[in-house]
C-alpha cells in the first residue's frame, strides 16, 4: 500500500479511520458509501458529537488485529454496514467478521480497552438505493439509544418486519460552496455525453473538484437520463443524488408535463429550459405547478429553442453541444471565451476522429447558441390551466395506479415494503398504462388502398398496430374519424376492418411503412401507412385507440394461423415493451403470444428479452380478454435452459397427476366428462377450446365435491390444457454461456420449444462478440474484426436427428416464421428456432430492418431452413432448404451495416481480407446446406433418431400435457 | 516514324489518349498497366467532398446511435482508433501513382463548399498530381436558382481553386448550358487551363413493378461520341484551353475525330471497362495503322482540322445543317 500511494499519490491502510480520537460511536463500512458518512460525521464533529468511521480498504483478507487497533478504543457502540444480504445466515459478511474480530481480541487479550462495544449490523444501498448522510445520520442516532436494532436496514421503509431505520431526509451536509447541477435529457439527445464532457472541461480548466452521476431508466427506446453534476473548491465526497440543485435543466419540454424536474431546485436556483416556444409566450405553456415552484422558489429561468438550433446547424435531434454551451454561459463557471473554447477543444477531442464535417457542424452549433438564449421574465403570479399529468390514468388498477405508478414517475424508492407483491409476482399488462408518447411522427392509416395484408401489423416491435374485423353495428358508437373498411376476406366481408394506431405507445420506428407493400397509383411515395407528426394526431388518435381495444377479438378457431394476412387478427399478449424503436427481436416474440396465446410459458434468459420482457416499472405481457396471459419468468444465462426444462417436467408432472384425479373421480364427474377430458384431442384451436369447456364443466363439478382429491384436482386441473413451453433467450445465452445446457436439453428428447433471438452480439450490454458473430464484423472484443466464422448452431442441433430445427428471418420471408412456429410447435420432442434479428449494435437505421433481413437471406448469408424429422416418418428429407440461392454477394448485404463498414474504414486491408472470407463461409455454408436438402432420404435411415422412439424412453410422464 | 505524342495542359503525353476517371484507376497495378498499354495520361477518380462529409456524419450517426441511454450499453460499437475519413486515403493514391508511373497524374476533384474546392485542390498539389481536373458534377434541382447564379459560381471556383494551385487546372463541365460555347469561354477567362467535354450524368430509371426510382448506370457508347466533337470542334480556337474529349470514345476512329475536331486529347472509360485496359495499345496500334495509310506525320499535325473554323462548310455545325438533315431524312422516308 505505501509503493501504490508513492506511485499514485494516494494513501490506503488496510483500514482507514475518521472522526473524533474519543469517539463513542462508529461506524463500520466499505465502499463509496463512505462518503456520505464521512460529511455526516465531519457535520456532528461540528455539533459536538463523539462519532467516526471505519473505512474497511482491504476486507480479505480480514487483518482483525489491524482493524482493533485502527479502532478508537473508547468506542462504546458500533454499528457495521453491509451492502449484501445474505437470507438465514446470523449476519452479513462483514458484521460478522467485526463481531468475531472484537470476540478473539477480547479471548486472546489483544485489547487493552475497557469497554465492551456494542455491536449492530445494518443494510444499505441494495438495488442501488440510495444512502444518504440523513441515513448515516439516523444510524448514529439509533447507536445512542440502549437497545438499538440489529440488523437493521436503512433507505427503505420497512413497514413488514419493521426493521428499517426512520431518518430525516431534511437533514444536509451539503457545501454550500459546491454548485449542484441536474439535467434532464432523453437519451437519444446527448445529454449524458455534453455533461461527461462538462465535468472533464471543468476538472481540467478550472481548479474546482468535480463530480458527475448518470441515472437512466430502464427503457432502451426513449429512455430518460438525469445527470447529477457537482463542482466547487473543496473536495467532494458526495455520493448520492443531488437533492438540491442551484442549477437545473429541462432538456425536453414534454418533461414538464409529467415529471417534476423543479422538485429539487433551491430557492433562488437557475432554471434552464429547452422549449420549442419563445420567451414571450413560454410562460403561457407552462402547467400551473410549475410556475408557482418558479415564483415561489424565485428561479431565474433560461429559455432556448434547442432544437430550432440543431436544425438550423445540421445537428438534427442532438441538442448536447447546445445546451451545453447554454448551461457554461449561464452558469458563468467559466468566462465565456474562455468556456466555449474549452467546449471547442472537447468537441475536437470527442469527435475529431469522426471527420472534419462532424467537428465543424458541432462548432457552428456552439457559435450560433448563444444569439438564442433568453431570459424569461417571470411574472408575480401563476395563471395557467394546465396541470401535470398524472403518470398513469386515474382509472388503472389500484396496484398500478399505487405501486407502479410512483415507480414511472421517479418516485419507487419512497414506496414501503408493503406495497411489493408478498412472492415477487409482479401483475401482467401494465405496460399499457405506462403512456410514454415518444414517437414525434407515429404512422396513419390510409384505409382507401390498404390491402389489409397485416405485414405492418406482423413486424411492429411494439404491438401499437393491431388489426381487427367486427360487427358494423358497433360503429355507432364509434368517436369521430375512427377508420374502418370492407375486410379482404371473403368469410368476413358483411363484417368491417380497422388497423389502428395507438399513438401513445408507438416509438415512431417506421419498420411499418418500410415493409408497406402498397403505394398509390398517383403518388408513389404515399403509403398505405405513413409517417406523421404525433401531437396533432394524439388526441383523437388516442381515442381511436381506446374505442378499437374495446372492440371484441375474432375467434381464434375462425382463423387461419398459417396465414400472415390472418395471424394479423390473432390478439397479441406481449406490447409496449421498453425495446429499442425497431427492434428485431420482440416481433419473434409477439408472435409467439398471438400464436400460442394464453399457453404460453416462457423461461427467458438473461438479455435484451428479459430486460423488456420484465422488468420494473411496467411488464409488457398481458393477458386475453378473458383474464389468462403467457406465465413468463426469467433466468440466468447459463442455466436458462434447464429452467425451461423444469417448467415443462412440471407441467408434465401436474397433467399427469390432475389425469389420475379425473380418472379417480370419474364417477363423481361423469364418466363422460372424465373420458372427454382424458381422451382430449388438442392439436387445433377447436380441440384447445372444446377441452377449456371441459374444464370449466369440471371445475364447477369440482367446486361441489368436498375430498382432498377434489381440492388437489382443482389446484392442478389447469395442466389438462396443453402448454407450450418456449426457452427464449439471445444468442450470448443460446451460442456462448447457455450452450452447454441448451445441448443438454435438445439432447433429452423433452418437448421443449426453444427460440433463439439472433443478433450476432451480446445485445444488452453494448455489442460485445459472441459465438454468433459472423466474420468480419467488428464488435468489443473483436474490434478489428472477428476473424472466426458464426458457429451453426442449427447444424449442431440437427447432428441429433431428433431435433426439429429452422433458421428463419421475418425480413426474408414472414410467412416461412409463421409457419416453422406452428411446426415447432407442434413436433412432439425439442424444437429449436433460430431467428435472425437485426439489432441497434448492427449499426444503421433500424427502419431498415427488414430490408436488411430480405438482403441477409438474398446474399445467401442467412438461408431459410427446416429440419423437420417427422417428414423422415414420411419418407422425405427431413432437411428443407427455403430459401433460393444466392443472389447479391454478402458485401452487398454486409456493407449497409456500420459492425463491417467501419473495418474498412479502419483498416482497409484487414477488412477486404475478412470479407473474402466471409464470402468463402457463405459460399460453402451454402454448398452444405444445399446438398444437404438435395440427399435422399435413403441417407438417412427412417429410424436413426427416431423422435417417437426417443420419446418413449426419455418422457415417463403420461401424455396429458403433451401435444397430439 | 508516326509522332503520336501530344500535350494536354502543357504536359508531354506520349500518346492522345487519357484514361479518365473510373473505379479501374483506384488501382496502382491498373494505372501502371495504363502506362504500359501506351495511355499517355491517367486521371484518378474524383474525390468527392460532399461524400466525406457524408461519411463523416455516418461514422457519427453510427457511433451515437443508441449511446449514453441505457446504464449496461453506453454504445453499441468500439470506437476504433481512426477511421480514415478526410483525404487521406485520396492523397496516397496520388502520392503512390505518382512514384510509380511516368506518365501525368491528374487529379479529380468535385466540392461542395466554397473553400472545399480550393482546400482539396492544394492538398492534391501537394501530393504530387501533375494537375487538376474540376468535375463539376451538380444537378442544380430547384428551379429557384439562375443560370447566370450557376455559371458565375462555377467560374468563381475556378478562379479561387487557380489562386491556390500553381500546377494546371481543367475543367470537366456538362453540356447542360444554354450557352455551352459562353460557358467555354467564361471558364477560359476564369484561368481554366483545359476543359474536358462533356461529363456524363446518371440518370435515374423509374421500376414501374416497384413504383421506385433505380440508379442506372450505363456504359457510355459511340454514339455519344457526336455530341463532343460538335462543341470541341464549335470551341477550337475561341479558347486558349487545351480541350478533351470525354465520352464515347471507344475506337482509333473516335480518337481521329476527337483530335481533328480540335481536342489534344480523347479520354477512354467505358472502352477500358468493357476490353480491358489492353485496349489502349490496340487502339492505339490502329491509330498508327490509319496515319501510315494516311500519311499523317503526327497528330498534332491533324488537331482542329475539321474544327468550325477549318471546314469548308462551317454553317455544317449550324441550323442549316439540322434542317437539311431533317428535310433529307423526310425525303427518304417518302421515297
Amino acid at each position: 500500500m505505501d509503493r501504490f500511494a508513492a506511485r499514485t499519490g494516494r494513501h490506503y491502510r488496510l483500514f482507514d479511520y475518521v472522526g473524533a480520537p474519543d469517539a463513542e460511536r462508529v461506524i463500520v463500512m466499505m465502499g463509496s458509501g463512505a462518503g456520505a458518512v464521512e460529511e455526516t460525521v465531519e457535520q456532528l464533529l461540528q455539533q459536538g458529537e463523539k462519532v467516526g468511521l471505519l473505512k474497511v480498504r482491504l476486507f480479505r483478507p480480514f487483518a482483525a488485529e489491524a482493524f482493533i487497533s485502527a479502532l478508537p478504543k473508547t468506542v462504546q457502540s458500533l454499528a457495521v454496514l453491509d451492502r449484501t444480504k445474505e437470507p438465514g445466515s446470523l449476519g452479513e459478511p462483514l458484521y460478522l467478521d467485526v463481531v468475531t474480530a472484537l470476540s478473539e481480541a477480547r479471548t486472546a487479550g489483544s485489547t487493552d480497552s475497557q469497554i465492551v462495544p456494542r455491536v449492530i449490523g445494518g443494510r444499505y444501498g441494495l438495488a442501488s438505493k440510495e444512502f444518504t448522510p440523513a441515513m448515516a445520520r439516523a444510524i448514529f442516532d439509533e447507536l445512542k439509544g440502549s437497545k438499538p436494532k440489529n440488523h437493521f436496514t436503512v433507505g427503505i421503509h420497512d413497514d413488514v418486519t419493521h426493521t428499517s431505520l426512520d431518518y430525516d431526509p431534511k437533514f444536509s451536509t451539503e457545501d454550500p460552496g459546491t454548485v449542484r447541477a441536474l439535467f434532464y435529457g432523453l437519451g437519444s439527445d446527448g445529454t449524458v455525453g455534453a455533461n461527461k464532457n462538462s465535468i472533464k472541461i471543468i476538472g481540467k480548466n478550472t481548479d474546482n473538484y468535480a463530480q458527475g452521476y448518470f441515472v437512466y431508466d430502464s427503457k432502451k427506446a426513449g429512455s430518460v437520463t438525469v445527470s447529477h453534476l457537482r463542482f466547487g473548491p473543496r473536495p467532494i465526497r458526495s455520493s448520492y443524488l443531488i437533492t438540491r440543485a442551484s442549477f437545473v435543466a429541462c432538456h425536453q419540454f414534454q418533461f414538464l408535463e409529467r415529471m417534476d424536474v423543479l422538485d429539487c431546485a433551491e430557492p433562488g436556483a437557475t432554471f434552464l429550459l429547452n422549449a420549442p416556444i419563445g420567451a414571450d409566450e413560454v410562460w403561457g405553456h407552462l402547467p400551473q405547478s410549475v410556475q408557482e415552484v418558479i415564483i415561489q422558489k424565485k428561479l431565474k429561468f433560461y429559455l432556448i429553442d434547442g432544437y430550432k438550433v440543431a436544425r438550423e446547424t445540421g445537428m438534427g435531434n442532438r441538442i448536447n453541444t447546445i445546451m451545453q454551451t447554454c448551461f457554461f454561459a449561464i452558469s458563468g463557471v467559466l468566462p465565456r471565451e474562455q468556456a466555449i473554447e474549452a467546449i471547442k477543444g472537447a468537441i475536437r477531442e470527442t469527435y475529431g476522429k469522426r471527420g472534419e464535417a462532424v467537428v465543424s457542424k458541432n462548432f457552428v452549433a456552439v457559435d450560433h447558441t448563444l444569439s438564442h438564449l433568453q431570459q424569461v421574465t417571470v411574472p408575480a403570479a401563476a395563471n395557467s390551466r394546465l396541470r401535470v399529468l398524472p403518470p398513469v390514468p386515474e382509472r388503472a388498477p389500484a396496484f398500478v395506479r399505487d405501486v407502479i405508478g410512483p415507480m414511472i414517475s421517479g418516485r419507487g424508492d419512497d414506496l414501503p415494503v408493503s406495497a411489493m407483491p408478498v412472492d415477487g409476482t409482479f401483475p401482467t399488462g401494465t405496460a399499457m398504462w405506462e403512456k410514454r408518447n415518444i414517437a414525434q411522427q407515429i404512422p396513419v392509416w390510409d384505409e382507401q388502398i390498404c390491402i389489409q395484408c397485416g405485414k405492418c401489423v406482423l413486424v411492429c416491435p411494439h404491438a401499437v398496430i393491431r388489426a381487427k374485423v367486427y360487427d358494423a353495428l358497433l360503429l355507432g358508437n364509434a368517436p369521430e374519424g375512427f377508420k374502418s373498411e370492407k375486410p379482404r376476406w371473403r368469410e368476413f366481408e358483411s363484417l368491417r376492418y380497422t388497423l389502428q394506431v395507438s399513438p401513445e405507445d408507438c416509438t415512431g420506428c417506421e419498420l411499418c411503412v418500410e415493409v408497406c407493400p402498397v403505394k398509390s397509383k398517383s403518388e408513389a411515395k404515399h403509403k398505405a401507412i405513413n409517417m406523421q407528426p404525433q401531437a396533432p394526431l394524439r388526441e383523437r388518435e388516442s381515442a381511436n385507440w381506446d374505442f378499437f381495444t374495446h372492440l371484441p377479438e375474432t375467434g381464434r378457431n375462425q382463423l387461419s394461423h398459417s396465414q400472415v394476412k390472418d395471424v394479423q387478427l390473432l390478439e397479441p399478449l406481449f406490447e409496449f415493451s421498453g425495446a429499442c424503436a425497431g427492434c428485431g427481436e420482440t416481433p419473434y416474440i409477439k408472435l409467439l403470444t398471438q400464436l400460442f396465446g394464453d399457453r404460453l410459458m416462457i423461461a427467458n434468459a438473461t438479455g435484451c428479452s428479459s430486460i423488456y420482457g420484465g422488468n420494473l416499472p411496467t411488464t409488457p405481457y398481458t393477458l386475453n380478454s378473458l383474464g389468462r396471459g403467457p406465465a413468463w419468468s426469467n433466468s440466468l444465462f447459463e442455466d436458462n435452459a434447464e429452467f425451461g426444462l423444469g417448467m415443462r417436467l412440471a407441467v408434465d408432472q401436474q397433467a399427469a397427476y390432475a389425469r389420475e384425479l379425473v380418472a379417480r373421480l370419474a364417477a363423481q364427474l361423469g364418466d363422460s366428462l372424465a373420458s372427454g377430458l382424458l381422451n382430449a384431442e388438442q392439436s387445433s384451436e377447436a380441440g384447445i377450446e372444446a377441452q377449456r369447456e371441459r374444464l370449466a364443466e369440471l371445475k364447477k363439478k369440482i367446486a361441489t365435491l368436498d375430498s382432498p382429491e377434489a381440492r388437489d384436482l382443482l389446484a392442478i386441473a389447469d395442466a389438462l390444457v396443453r402448454k407450450s413451453v418456449w426457452l427464449v433467450g439471445g444468442d450470448g445465452w443460446a451460442y456462448d454461456i447457455g450452450a452447454g445446457g441448451l445441448d443438454h436439453v435438445l439432447g433429452s428428447g423433452m418437448n421443449v420449444n426453444v427460440l433463439v433471438l439472433d443478433t450476432e452480439v451480446y445485445s444488452n450490454t453494448g455489442g460485445q462478440m459472441s459465438k454468433a458473430t459472423p466474420r468480419g464484423a467488428v464488435a468489443k472484443f473483436a474490434t478489428g474484426g472477428k476473424h472466426a466464422g458464426k458457429k451453426d448452431l442449427a447444424m449442431e442441433a440437427i447432428s441429433y436427428g431428433s431435433v426439429y430445427v429452422a433458421r428463419v428471418a421475418m425480413g426474408g420471408s414472414d410467412t416461412h416464421t409463421v409457419k416453422t412456429f406452428l411446426e415447432a410447435e407442434a413436433y412432439n420432442g425439442p424444437s429449436l428456432i433460430i431467428a435472425y434479428s437485426h439489432c441497434i449494435a448492427h449499426g444503421y437505421d433500424m427502419s431498415q430492418g427488414m430490408a436488411q433481413q430480405k438482403a441477409a437471406v438474398l446474399s445467401g448469408y442467412w438461408p431459410l431452413m427446416r429440419y423437420d424429422p417427422e417428414l423422415r416418418a414420411a419418407g422425405k428429407n427431413p432437411f428443407q432448404l427455403d430459401s433460393r440461392a444466392p443472389s447479391i454477394p454478402f458485401k452487398q448485404y454486409a456493407y449497409q451495416e456500420a459492425r463491417y463498414t467501419m473495418l474498412a474504414r479502419s483498416n482497409p486491408e484487414a477488412a477486404r481480407e475478412l470479407l473474402h472470407l466471409a464470402q468463402e463461409d457463405v459460399d460453402r455454408q451454402w454448398r452444405v446446406y444445399s446438398s444437404r436438402a438435395g440427399t435422399t432420404e435413403a441417407a438417412e435411415s427412417p429410424d436413426s433418431g427416431s423422435p417417437t422412439a426417443a420419446l418413449v424412453t426419455l418422457q415417463p410422464v403420461a401424455a396429458g400435457g403433451e401435444k397430439k | 516514324m508516326i509522332d503520336i505524342t501530344t500535350t494536354y495542359l502543357g504536359l508531354p503525353m506520349k500518346s492522345p489518349i487519357v484514361a479518365s476517371a473510373s473505379p479501374l484507376c483506384e488501382s496502382l497495378e491498373n494505372i501502371r498497366h495504363m502506362e504500359d498499354a501506351g495511355a499517355g495520361g491517367v486521371v484518378l477518380p474524383s474525390l468527392f467532398e460532399e461524400q466525406l462529409d457524408l461519411e463523416s456524419q455516418a461514422v457519427d450517426s453510427d457511433l451515437s446511435r443508441g449511446s449514453e441511454s441505457f446504464a449496461e450499453s453506453l454504445d453499441y460499437l468500439p470506437d476504433l482508433h481512426t477511421y480514415n475519413l478526410g483525404a487521406d486515403g485520396y492523397l496516397e493514391l496520388i502520392r503512390k501513382a505518382r512514384e510509380r508511373v511516368s506518365i501525368p497524374v491528374i487529379a479529380s476533384l468535385n466540392g461542395v463548399s466554397p473553400g472545399g474546392w480550393a482546400r482539396y485542390a492544394g492538398m492534391m498539389e501537394q501530393a504530387g498530381a501533375d494537375a487538376i481536373e474540376l468535375n463539376i458534377y451538380a444537378i442544380i434541382t430547384d428551379p429557384n436558382i439562375e443560370s447566370a447564379d450557376v455559371e458565375r459560381n462555377y467560374c468563381d471556383l475556378v478562379r479561387q481553386v487557380k489562386a491556390n494551385v500553381s500546377i494546371p487546372v481543367a475543367v470537366k463541365l456538362s453540356h447542360f448550358f444554354t450557352a455551352v460555347g459562353n460557358m467555354g469561354k467564361q471558364l477560359d477567362a476564369a484561368g481554366a487551363n483545359g476543359l474536358v467535354l462533356f461529363n456524363r450524368f446518371y440518370q435515374p430509371d423509374f421500376d414501374i413493378e416497384s413504383l421506385e426510382i433505380v440508379p442506372s448506370l450505363t456504359l457510355s457508347r459511340p454514339q455519344e461520341l457526336l455530341l463532343r466533337l460538335h462543341w470541341v470542334a464549335i470551341l477550337y480556337g475561341w479558347v486558349k484551353a487545351d480541350l478533351a474529349v470525354t465520352g464515347g470514345v471507344h475506337s482509333a476512329e473516335d480518337v481521329l475525330k476527337s483530335v481533328m475536331a480540335g481536342a489534344h486529347v480523347a479520354m477512354m472509360t467505358s472502352a477500358l471497362l468493357q476490353h480491358g485496359i489492353d485496349h489502349v495499345a490496340s487502339v492505339l496500334a490502329h491509330l498508327v495503322r490509319w496515319m501510315e495509310k494516311h500519311e499523317y506525320e503526327s497528330i498534332n499535325q491533324m488537331r482542329g482540322s475539321m474544327s468550325q473554323r477549318s471546314v469548308e462548310d462551317p454553317a455544317a455545325f449550324e441550323r442549316g445543317n439540322y434542317m437539311r438533315v431533317l428535310s433529307s431524312y423526310t425525303l427518304q422516308k417518302t421515297r
